[in-house]
């Protein structure tokens, strides 16, 4: 495909894929030439725009395009709202029962996941240096940790909730037992990011055990806590939502998705879908806001 | 600034067993050791956590000596914390005692005694929708390095749908999916080939951008095409973040099919399994479907680094 010939070979095809699907079916031909005019739209803007503005607008059109299709799709094929409600249903039953996935948001994300995050990442982070001392507990501990961490941990939320009760508390303690492993991980190899010769250099200065922490090995150790911070949000999310299925108050998202759901009422559903999308991306966007304040000096955050 | 981000989630994850197997070499004493304190920790857990119900059977004037409360904590038929071996039996009688199919009505059908079976019923779908997932995450990370437009209007969507705890609502696409007349293996997959999916587009996106100017630029002078440079280098270059990749991803596809099993009225699978044990409190039950799919999970990725190593190795790339 040179460049000569791509700027009608694409569009060409586009409009041959359109017609064809006019023979089969009017309405899957309008949702065909939309998508097909809005990511033409997209690659011309790619192709001849430049700068922050055009990384920015892209990806808004095309998730903008993914919405108006639903909607788009939805209304042409009367899909049934039990199966899929459009976007403007969703938005609807979102706008109307604020009040009721304020206190959901709160039960399941800022009781359950946040205090689970912390506590779990506080123990890992604590662990860590506990055990940096032992080279010997290290080579032991990182193999089982990796272990861990790849395993399905969800699957002891029945046994915590058996535990704890069905209160916030078990969904912390599931996200207590999902976040450590994978912190602890990332903590142990962030111990180590120093160089010898930076070590060596503190050393010359006779700086103690507890200096050479602070100022030498835990700032090199931060990129590596975000990173294990980032993987933890998604994870607390899961979990906290999750360990809500085996047993919850009548409240919380996980609460919330099951019930909606036994009741049919898809909008209601998805509305919460949408509160824990939200959530989980302004955690991660804080996390990252946060990252890039604290670790301004490093690499990746220069590039 | 993402994606930078996003690399080091793969190779921390990622490089999980494969560097525990490495590692095994001149650490089995460290990891023994580390295993040991685990399991006597846990004995010790279970001291106090099942005492309370040993006491209260007794009754309040019985002189239980320490001796009896020992014999009746370890021994329990629904402990709150079931002891190691007893864990240990369970999974063998499981395992090993039972067939994994049996004669049923005239013809062999899984026997649901068996944890073999359970294990099957959910290795299954994973397996399934794993394959699709790494296929189309592989294709879309080559229209994504051929096509600027796909790269700028996905790719961020792509990290962002990371952040979405889409395994939550699993059970409720499964019901849906079961409504629409899809059943079978093919719910399950689809959650699985979703989860499985996006670790591999963003670490194969990470692979084909991996060869250097340098190459590009030879491969250039050869004046080879973009198919050509795909095959010929950017593919080859590509595999040690694929296989990172797949670990994550095969790891998340069996949670993915797991949590798919839980609440939809599953019987058979090993998320059916963790359920019905916590309606019914047999907590032997669930810790042994736990550890059933800890099993799968290690047997998995142990594959996938077996299979890294050897490729690796027989391209040079090995370390």
């Amino acid at each position: 495909m040179t460049a000569l010939r791509a700027p009608f070979l694409l569009p060409g095809l586009g409009i041959l894929i359109v017609l064809a699907a006019l023979l089969i079916d009017p309405r899957l031909a309008l949702v065909l030439a939309a998508w097909f005019a809005a990511w033409g739209l997209n690659a011309f803007i790619a192709r001849t725009g430049r700068g922050a503005g055009v990384r920015f607008l892209v990806p808004v059109i095309f998730g903008l395009t993914l919405i108006g299709l639903w909607e788009l799709a939805v209304r042409l094929f009367e899909v049934s709202p039990v199966i899929l409600p459009p976007p403007t249903m969703i938005a609807e039953e979102f706008a109307g029962s604020i009040p009721i996935l304020w206190a959901d948001f709160v039960q399941t994300i800022v009781k359950g996941a946040l205090s689970g995050l912390v506590i779990g990442c506080a123990a890992a982070v604590l662990t860590a240096l506990a055990i940096d001392r032992s080279p010997f507990l290290q080579r032991g501990l990182k193999p089982v940790g990796n272990f861990v961490a790849a395993l399905p941990i969800v699957g002891t939320a029945p046994i915590l909730v058996m535990w704890f009760g069905f209160g916030w508390q078990s969904k912390a303690a599931v996200v207590v037992v999902m976040v450590f492993f994978p912190m602890l991980v990332n903590m142990l190899e962030g111990l180590k990011a120093s160089d010898h010769m930076q070590r060596d250099l503190m050393r010359t200065y006779a700086a103690s055990y507890g200096q050479t922490l602070r100022k030498l090995r835990l700032p090199a150790a931060l990129p590596f806590f975000f990173n294990g911070l980032k993987i933890c949000s998604t994870l607390a999310l899961i979990g906290a939502i999750v360990a809500e299925f085996f047993g919850s108050p009548i409240l919380g998202i996980g609460f919330r998705i099951k019930t909606s759901f036994g009741a049919l009422n898809l909008p209601m559903v998805w509305a919460e879908i949408a509160v824990s999308a939200l959530a989980g991306s302004a955690l991660y966007g804080l996390i990252a806001w946060i990252e890039r304040l604290v670790t301004f000096w490093h690499p990746s955050q220069r590039g | 600034m993402t994606e930078a981000a996003t690399t080091p989630r793969i190779t921390a994850a990622g490089g999980g067993i494969g560097a525990a197997a490495r590692a095994a070499g001149g650490a089995v004493l460290p990891i023994l050791a580390v295993v040991l304190a685990i399991v006597t920790l846990w004995y010790l857990a279970c001291i106090p956590l099942n005492s309370a119900w040993v006491i209260d059977r007794a009754g309040p004037e019985a002189d239980l000596s320490t001796g009896d409360i020992l014999s009746g904590v370890f021994n329990q038929e629904r402990p709150v914390l079931p002891a190691p071996h007893q864990v240990a039996e369970e999974l063998r009688a499981t395992v090993l005692g039972e067939p994994p199919l049996r004669e049923r009505r005239g013809s062999l059908q899984g026997n649901p005694r068996s944890l073999v079976f359970h294990a099957y019923q959910t290795l299954a779908p994973t397996l399934l929708g794993f394959l699709v997932g790494t296929g189309a995450g592989i294709l879309l990370a080559v229209g994504i390095i051929h096509n600027r437009a796909m790269d700028m209007g996905v790719m961020p969507w792509a990290i962002a749908s990371q952040m979405i705890p889409i395994l939550a609502i699993a059970p409720m696409i499964i019901v849906v999916l079961n409504a629409v007349g899809i059943e079978g293996l093919l719910p399950k997959s689809l959650i699985s080939a979703y989860l499985s999916f996006f670790p591999v587009v963003v670490g194969m996106v990470k692979g084909l951008r991996s060869p250097s100017s340098m190459d590009l630029d030879l491969l250039k002078t050869y004046s080879a095409s973009a198919g050509q440079t795909l095959a010929k280098l950017r593919l080859p270059a590509s595999l040690p973040f694929l296989f990172a990749s797949l670990k994550v991803s095969v790891a998340a596809a069996l949670v993915g099919t797991i949590v798919a099993e839980l609440p939809t009225g599953a019987r058979f699978g090993l998320g059916a399994r963790l359920l019905t044990g916590s309606y019914y409190g047999q907590t032997i039950q669930i810790w042994s479907a736990l550890f059933m799919a800890a099993i799968c999970a290690a047997l998995l990725v142990g594959l996938i680094g077996l299979a890294e190593r050897v490729t690796l190795k027989r391209m040079g790339l090995a370390r």
